[in-house]
C-alpha cells in the first residue's frame, strides 16, 4: 500500500469521517469532560448547579458513609467476578472442545437468555427467592429446612443475581479465545511427557489466559455500576456505588456530588483496563462484541 | 483426542441452571393465582391483562421507536466512521475511533450520569430525543468494530481492481465494500438493537417523567410489587427472542450448506 491509493481516498475521508468526529466530540469526548468539569463544582441553593470551584464533593467522598459504600461495591464486585471466573472458565474452555454443531448450539442456548430483558431474568429469581417461594418450598418438601428461608433482600440473593447476570460475558470471552487455540500444542505438550494437568497449565491456560482477563474486566465493570440487581434482589439493605450517584441525582438533587462518584469509579475502572493491557499486552477485549 | 464425558456433564448442567429462572417465569405466566407461590390452576388470565394495560403497550412502543431511532443512526455514523478510518490512518483517527469506544468500555451509570448532567446544561427536554442520542452513543461502538473487522478482513485488492476496471468511488462502494461489510452492519444493528431495547440504567437516567420504555416500566413495576402480568410479558418476549435466533440459526444453516464445503463452519 501506501504508493498507489485509490483516488476516493483522497476526497471522501471527510465525507466518511464527519459524522463520527461530530458525534463522539459532541456527545461522548465533551460530556466526558464536562463530568470531571461538574465534579468541582457546587450544588446550587436551590437547583442546577454554581460555577464556582470546590473540592468539598471529593472530600466527602472520604467520609466513612461513602468510604464503605465503595468499599462494600469492590467487595460485592470481586466476589461476583471470581464466581463468574470460576463457573464461566471452564464452560467456554469445555464448549471451545465441542465439535462444530455442537458448539453453535451451545452458542445459541448462552445468546437467549443473553438477549432477553436482564430484568425480566432477574425477576425469575425474585420467583425462586421470595419467601415461601419456589426454592423454600423445595427444601421444605425435601426436608432440609423447616420454614421460609427468607432468601430474598440478602447478600447471598445479590450475589446469584450479579453471577446470573455476568456469566454470559465471561463464557463468550473464553470461548472466543480458547476457540482460536491451537490444541495441537498442548498435545505436543503431552507428548513431551507433560501429564495432562502439566499441559493444561503450562500450555492451554496461558493461552487462553488473554480471555479469561477479558472476560474478569468484562464483569468487573459493569458490576461496580449495577445498582438494580442490588436493588431488587437486595432490597435497599445493600448500598452500592452505583445506587448512591442514582440517589444522589434522583432524591439528593446533587449533581457535582454524583459526578465526583462517577469520576472515582471511573478512575478506578481505567486503572483495571490499564492493568488488563499491562498483563496481556494486548488493547482489545477479547469476545467484547 | 479423547472424549471425556464430564465436560458435557458440567456445561449441560449450568446451561440448566441459567434456565431455571426463565422456565419459572413461563411457567407462572399462566398461573391463575395472584400469589406466585401458589399454583391456583392454568390460566390466560394475565396475557389477556397485558393486551389491556396500556401503559405498559406505550412503553413497547417507545422502546421500539427508540431501539429504531438509535441502531440506524449508530448504523450510519458507525458504518461510514468504520470505512473512513480504514482508509485513512492516522493517530487522530486512532484517537477518535478510541473515545468514541467509550461508552460500552465505562460502566453503564457513568454514562447515564455523564448525559443527564450535559443534557441538563444543555436545557435539552429530557424525552425521546435525549433518549435516542444517549442510546445512539452506545450503539455506535458495536457497529464500529462488527464493520471494522469485516474491513480487516475483506481482500483490499479487490477495491482496487474495481478502480483499475474504471468504477467511480460509488460504484466501488455499492458493488465491492458494501457486500464485504454487509453482515458485520447486520450483526452490529442487530446487537445494537438488543442492547437499546434491554437497557435500564442509561434509559433511567436520561427519560422525562412523561416518556417511558419498556425496561424502565418493568422496573418500576417491580419495584413497586410484583404483578403476574410481568410473567406474561416476559414468556412473550422470550419467544419473540426464541423465534428470532431460531431464524436467524436457520438462515445461517442454509447459507453455510449453500456456500461452504463440508466439514468447514462459521458463527
Amino acid at each position: 500500500m501506501g504508493k498507489n491509493r485509490l483516488p476516493s481516498q483522497k476526497r471522501t475521508p471527510w465525507l466518511l469521517l464527519g459524522p463520527i468526529y461530530l458525534f463522539t466530540l459532541l456527545f461522548v469526548a465533551l460530556p466526558i469532560l464536562y463530568l470531571f468539569l461538574l465534579s468541582f463544582l457546587r450544588r446550587a441553593e436551590v437547583w442546577g448547579v454554581d460555577f464556582d470551584f470546590t473540592l468539598e464533593n471529593y472530600r466527602r467522598i472520604f467520609e466513612p458513609l461513602y468510604l464503605n459504600t465503595f468499599k462494600e461495591s469492590f467487595r460485592l464486585a470481586l466476589l461476583s467476578t471470581s464466581l463468574v471466573a470460576l463457573l464461566g472458565y471452564p464452560y467456554g474452555y469445555f464448549m471451545a472442545k465441542m465439535g462444530p454443531v455442537w458448539r453453535r448450539r451451545m452458542l445459541l442456548l448462552i445468546m437467549i437468555p443473553f438477549w432477553t430483558s436482564a430484568l425480566i431474568r432477574l425477576y425469575g429469581w425474585i420467583i425462586v427467592f421470595r419467601s415461601n417461594g419456589v426454592l423454600d418450598r423445595l427444601l421444605m418438601g425435601l426436608h432440609l429446612t423447616e420454614g421460609p428461608l427468607k432468601l430474598l433482600y440478602t447478600y447471598p440473593a445479590v450475589v446469584v443475581g450479579m453471577v446470573y447476570s455476568l456469566l454470559p460475558f465471561m463464557i463468550l470471552a473464553v470461548y472466543s479465545c480458547a476457540e482460536k487455540l491451537d490444541w495441537t500444542l498442548a498435545e505436543a505438550a503431552r507428548d513431551l511427557g507433560a501429564s495432562s494437568l502439566q499441559a493444561f497449565w503450562t500450555v492451554t491456560f496461558k493461552l487462553t489466559l488473554p480471555g479469561l482477563l477479558s472476560g474478569v474486566v468484562l464483569t468487573f465493570i459493569p458490576s461496580m455500576g449495577l445498582f438494580f440487581i442490588a436493588d431488587l434482589l437486595g432490597g435497599n439493605k445493600i448500598v452500592l456505588v452505583g445506587s448512591v450517584i442514582q440517589e444522589q441525582i434522583t432524591r439528593g438533587r446533587n449533581q457535582p456530588f454524583a459526578a465526583a462518584l462517577s469520576v472515582v469509579l471511573l478512575v478506578l475502572t481505567t486503572l483495571m483496563i490499564r492493568l488488563y493491557r499491562r498483563l496481556t499486552g494486548t488493547a482489545k477485549l477479547e469476545g467484547l462484541v | 483426542m479423547r472424549t471425556k464425558k464430564w465436560p458435557f456433564v458440567y456445561v449441560g448442567l449450568v446451561t440448566v441452571l441459567t434456565y431455571v429462572p426463565i422456565l419459572l417465569t413461563v411457567v407462572y405466566s399462566f398461573n391463575e393465582s395472584k400469589i406466585s407461590s401458589v399454583w391456583g390452576g392454568f390460566s390466560l388470565r394475565w396475557y389477556g391483562e397485558l393486551l389491556r394495560d396500556r401503559d405498559l403497550r406505550e412503553a413497547l412502543v417507545n422502546s421500539l421507536i427508540l431501539a429504531l431511532f438509535s441502531c440506524l443512526a449508530a448504523a450510519v455514523i458507525g458504518t461510514t466512521g468504520a470505512i473512513g478510518m480504514y482508509r485513512k490512518k492516522s493517530r487522530l483517527n486512532e484517537a477518535v475511533a478510541m473515545v468514541s469506544m467509550l461508552p460500552i468500555m465505562i460502566p453503564e451509570i457513568i454514562l447515564g450520569m455523564v448525559f443527564l448532567s450535559v443534557f441538563s446544561l444543555m436545557n435539552l427536554p429530557f424525552g425521546m430525543v435525549t433518549l435516542v442520542i444517549a442510546h445512539t452513543a452506545f450503539c455506535i461502538p458495536y457497529v464500529y468494530s462488527m464493520v471494522s473487522t469485516r474491513l480487516v478482513g475483506m481482500d483490499k485488492s479487490l477495491e482496487e481492481a474495481a478502480m483499475d476496471l474504471g468504477a467511480g468511488p460509488f460504484r466501488v462502494f455499492w458493488d465491492v465494500t458494501f457486500p464485504a461489510i454487509a453482515p458485520g452492519i447486520l450483526s452490529g444493528v442487530m446487537l445494537s438493537f438488543a442492547m437499546s431495547f434491554d437497557d435500564v440504567v442509561i434509559s433511567i437516567f436520561v427519560t422525562g417523567s412523561r416518556v417511558n420504555t419498556l425496561p424502565v416500566k418493568i422496573y418500576t413495576k417491580l419495584k413497586t410489587g410484583v404483578t403476574p402480568e410481568i410473567n406474561a410479558l416476559a414468556t412473550v418476549l422470550l419467544a419473540v427472542t426464541v423465534l428470532l435466533l431460531a431464524g436467524a440459526a436457520l438462515v445461517g444453516r442454509q447459507k453455510r450448506r449453500r456456500e461452504l464445503p463440508p466439514g468447514e463452519h462459521s458463527i
